[in-house]
Formats: C-alpha cells, sequence, structure tokens
C-alpha cells in the first residue's frame, strides 16, 4: 500500500472529527496529519477527547461526523484493511502475564495472521530491537513495568505496521525506562513510520516532531515544541535561591492584580505581562532571599497558562 | 520509639527466595517532612512501603513508623497511617461522599465525626460540589484527589502515596500538590514515590533506590551539586543508569 495518500503525503489524517457519548461531546472538530517519519504527541488533560481521537483512527469507534483516514483509507468504511498497516496500543494493553514473552509475541503473530516463515524472523527482529531477547522465556507477569511496555510495543509491531498509535505507552514507567522506550520510537520514525502518541509527560512532548494540546475536544495549540512554547502569550520571571518558602509565602499573601505563581520544582513561575508587573514582583521579594531571572517559557508553562485560560480560538503559532 | 522521627528504619530487609528485593534500608524522616521515595521499576519501593505499612513482614531489621514498631503495634500503626496507591480502590458505584464515609468508617469514625469530617475536606479537595455524584463517572483527577480524602480521613500522621499521580496532567498534578504541601504544613509526614522528577524537586528530601538499596539521600539540591545534575531528571539518570 502507498505509504501516503496523495495529497498531503499524511499517513494519518484527521478532518473535523466529532464524536459525542449521549450528552457528552468528547471530540469538537479536529483536525490532525501525520506524515511517515514523523512522532506526533497528543497532549491534554483527561477527558480531552485523545483516546477517542485514537479509537476513531483505528476503525474501533465511528465518528459522529468528520473523517479519520490511515494511508488513504477512511477508518470507519475500511477498518479491516486499515489495522492492516496500523498497530495500536491502547492504555491498558493486554499481555498474557502467564505466557513467556516469546510465547506472546507467537500470539499476536497468529492473530495477525503473520505468516510462519515471516514469524521467526520478525520476532528475532523484535527481541533484537527491544532487547528483549535475555528474557524471552521470562513470563511477562513477571517483568518489570519498562520491559513489560516494551513487549506491548513488540507486540503491536508484530506485522510490521507502517502507522503506530500509543495511547500514554509510558505511564508509570521509571525516567530510565522511559528514555529506552523513546529511542525506540525514535528509531521507529526513522524506519519510516508514522506515530501517534498520548503522554502526560511534558518532557516526552519535547521530543516530538509536533505536538496538539488537547482541551475539551479541540486543538487549542499545536506546532513544534518550541513552537507551542513561543505561544506562550506571557512574561516569565524564575524565583530561585533558599528563601523560596518566604517568597512563595509573600506572593501568596498579597496577590498582584494579573500575576499567577506556579511552583515549578525547586523554583517558582512567576506569570505577568510587562515591565511594570516584573517591578512589582521585584519589590515585593526584596530582601526574601532569591534571585529574579526572566526565562523562556517551557511547554508545560504554555501548557498550563493555555488550560486555565478561559477558552478561546486556537493558538497558531 | 527513638527521637522524634515519623518514619525510622535500621537494616530493614526483605528477601522472596533467594531474590533480596530490599536490602538493609536506612531512613530517618521527620515529621511534616515531604520524603520522596524515588527508584526505577522493581527497584523494590513498593516492597519497602509495604513492610513500613506493616502490610509485609520484614525479613529483617526493624522501623518504627508513627511511634508504633513496624511488625508488633500493628492495629496502632494502621490508624494512625493513611495509604494511597496508582490503583486507588474507591467504590465506583458508591458518591463521593459515600466514599469518604466508607473509609473514614473502617478506620472506626462515628457519624457524627464522620459529617464534620467530610464538610472540612471535600472543599478543600475541591469536590464539594460533587459529593452527591457517583464515583465511576469523575474524571482521573478528580478520583485521585477522592482517594487522597479517603487517605487522610481518619487523620493519619504519616501519609504513603505510592505513584499518585501517576497519568494526571500537570495542571492536575500541581493542584494535588498543593493538598499534599497543605497536609505538611499542618504536621502530616508525607512519603511519596513519583516517576515525574519535577515532583522529586517538590520534596525536602529524596532517596534513589537502585536494586533494594538506597544510592543517595539528600535534598534535591544536595544531589544536583553532589552529581553535577542539571534537573532531578538527570540526576536520577546519572545515579540509576550509572
Amino acid at each position: 500500500m502507498n505509504a501516503a495518500d496523495g495529497m498531503s503525503g499524511a499517513a494519518i489524517r484527521v478532518e473535523g472529527l466529532r464524536k459525542s457519548y449521549g450528552e457528552r461531546t468528547a471530540v469538537r472538530g479536529l483536525d490532525l496529519a501525520v506524515a511517515p517519519g514523523r512522532i506526533c504527541g497528543l497532549i491534554g488533560p483527561d477527558g480531552a477527547g485523545k483516546t477517542t481521537t485514537m479509537r476513531v483512527i483505528c476503525g474501533l469507534l465511528r465518528p459522529d461526523a468528520g473523517v479519520a483516514r490511515v494511508l488513504g483509507r477512511d477508518s470507519a468504511r475500511e477498518p479491516r484493511a486499515v489495522r492492516e498497516h496500523l498497530g495500536y496500543m491502547p492504555q491498558r494493553f493486554s499481555l498474557y502475564p502467564d505466557l513467556t514473552v516469546a510465547e506472546n509475541l507467537r500470539f499476536f503473530a497468529d492473530l495477525f495472521g503473520v505468516p510462519a516463515s515471516e514469524r521467526v524472523r520478525r520476532e528475532a527482529e523484535l527481541m533484537e530491537f527491544s532487547r528483549l531477547g535475555p528474557f524471552r522465556k521470562r513470563r511477562a507477569g513477571q517483568l518489570s513495568g519498562g520491559m513489560k511496555q516494551k513487549l506491548a510495543l513488540s507486540c503491536t509491531l508484530i506485522h510490521t505496521p507502517e502507522v503506530l498509535v500509543l495511547d500514554e505507552p509510558t505511564t508509570g514507567v521509571d525516567p530510565v525506562s522511559r528514555r529506552e522506550f523513546w529511542r525506540i520510537l525514535r528509531e521507529l520514525a526513522g524506519r519510516g513510520l508514522a506515530l501517534l502518541v498520548s503522554t502526560p509527560y511534558m518532557d516526552e512532548a519535547g521530543l516530538c516532531d509536533e505536538v496538539v494540546l488537547m482541551h475539551e475536544g479541540r486543538a487549542i495549540a499545536r506546532g513544534t515544541p518550541d513552537e507551542v512554547a513561543a505561544a506562550f502569550p506571557r512574561r516569565l520571571l524564575e524565583v530561585r535561591g533558599a528563601g523560596l518558602p518566604a517568597a512563595l509565602a509573600r506572593l501568596t499573601a498579597s496577590p498582584l492584580p494579573g500575576v499567577k505563581v506556579h511552583r515549578y520544582g525547586d523554583r517558582l513561575h512567576v506569570v505577568h505581562d510587562d515591565a511594570a508587573q516584573a517591578d512589582e514582583v521585584a519589590r515585593l521579594l526584596a530582601g526574601a532571599g532569591v534571585e529574579l531571572h526572566p526565562v523562556a517559557p517551557g511547554i508545560e508553562d504554555a501548557f498550563v497558562e493555555l488550560m486555565t485560560a478561559p477558552a478561546g480560538g486556537e493558538a497558531t503559532p | 520509639m527513638s527521637g522524634e522521627a515519623a518514619v525510622l528504619a535500621r537494616g530493614l530487609t526483605r528477601r522472596f527466595g533467594d531474590f533480596t528485593a530490599v536490602e538493609s534500608l536506612d531512613l530517618e524522616v521527620a515529621g511534616g517532612e515531604i520524603f520522596g521515595f524515588l527508584g526505577a521499576n522493581g527497584a523494590g519501593k513498593t516492597t519497602a512501603i509495604r513492610m513500613l505499612c506493616g502490610l509485609l513482614p520484614p525479613s529483617g531489621g526493624e522501623a518504627w513508623v508513627a511511634g508504633c514498631r513496624v511488625g508488633r503495634d500493628t492495629g496502632a500503626l494502621k490508624r494512625r497511617i493513611g495509604y494511597m496507591s496508582q490503583r486507588f480502590s474507591l467504590y465506583e458505584d458508591l458518591t463521593v461522599l459515600e466514599n469518604l464515609e466508607f473509609f473514614g468508617g473502617v478506620y472506626g469514625l462515628g457519624r457524627a465525626e464522620l459529617a464534620a469530617r467530610a464538610d472540612e475536606l471535600l472543599p478543600r479537595l475541591g469536590l464539594d460540589a460533587e459529593r452527591g455524584r457517583l464515583t465511576g463517572s469523575l474524571p482521573l483527577g478528580y478520583k485521585q484527589r477522592l482517594s487522597l480524602g479517603c487517605a487522610l480521613a481518619h487523620r493519619p500522621r504519616v501519609l504513603f502515596l505510592d505513584e499518585p499521580t501517576g497519568g494526571v496532567d500537570p495542571v492536575a498534578r500541581r493542584g494535588f500538590w498543593d493538598l499534599i504541601y497543605e497536609q505538611a504544613a499542618g504536621g502530616v509526614t508525607v512519603f511519596v514515590t513519583t516517576h515525574y522528577m519535577d515532583e522529586a524537586e517538590y520534596c525536602g528530601r529524596v532517596s534513589i533506590m537502585v536494586q533494594g538499596r538506597i544510592v543517595a539521600l539528600d535534598t534535591p539540591s544536595g544531589l544536583k551539586a553532589r552529581t553535577g545534575g542539571a534537573d532531578m531528571q538527570d540526576v536520577f539518570l546519572r545515579l540509576v543508569d550509572a
């Protein structure tokens, strides 16, 4: 099958997608495109519509309006054809805990009709790729969280899909395993796969080629991670130092109009709009034992600002 | 109990057959401290927490939590601690208020006390408007706050949180951490595990566990200075992936 849908070169293309469950609207008009070789991050709070979008793309849910195409095929009309070329890893991927690593892979190979001749080669390739080879005889239930996720990904890849849809694949996984998992995702993109990945980790959003911030069923910002961070419309002062608790207490006790304060690890981020406000903050914190520096916003700042701001249109950088 | 420590472990060890999950754990956490208990998946964090909560007998060593000797004063221990895990077990077909009353009731709170505690906790958790709502219909962030409320219903002195914010977006996580700070300011000791390294920065001190042993224990800034890491993510990768 052609890796692109002709007109645009996108492997995944969503246009005007809407989906409700009874009274509740999950997705209200979403457009999205992911080209081969690219990783697109779908970022947003719980209930933003990320999982619904993914299920429509995978042909598991029919949209109320709009269309999702995978490699040019309509997911709602040709779900079987779409799934032949698509790997989907849901939030709770069901590995068989009492089957070994190798047996789980074989099971999914059978399920997807991978021919026996090809299966052995494919299994060896995936073991090598995921570095699960030494554990092939271990039961899936005995694997660490990071290894389970790598096995689930390997099962998702067994039929050599060209498109991957991964719903929060690294939730609950430690930083070392998450880094390893993203190394694998980048390698897959390098082989020309198109990847759509949702994540609650903002550092992972920074590893995507493009991110789409979703909120209440809509895209409220999109672009490269740098572009989304740059779409942050306000200024930031970073407050650091031994006097941080005192500084926080002062900022909370006498709130300055239009100024927001966020605890951000071992520092505070003070969100403001102009130099006059920055001067007021500096006056308020004088002698508190902290240093103030203007900093460039990160993607988490943009996320929090857009998510807590009054509803508006999509911010396009 | 020795000194004022809210959590004290000396040589705490747990073996499963040939496998040593926790090897000679030494820890001392002060009252009102927020202590981050970090480590890779499978490092032994959950086993250690289960021992400290009196759910799993140690193979060796000893521990005191909230003034109770672990393994000896089990009944008193359970009344003085709260525990919330990532796979929190709320009753989906009970309302928010009913869940809170159920968990408070299990810990022996009377009717009047339960009602007063619910009136105090629900507004603070931002759940007052949802008290009559079925728990199963709540977004994940709300369930997490309710789960925290259930762990706090009986006014525990030490709160164990095992990956309490897994899968929650940054806005909800910030709100959750505001609640944790509030508890610590009120004197509750918070013992928390997380895979979010920005949250590790919120802790007064953190320990990092690798294969059953604590390889580092200090304030976040102390660990950064010692390892040369720019932030806790960097510190973690340097210590765990060494």
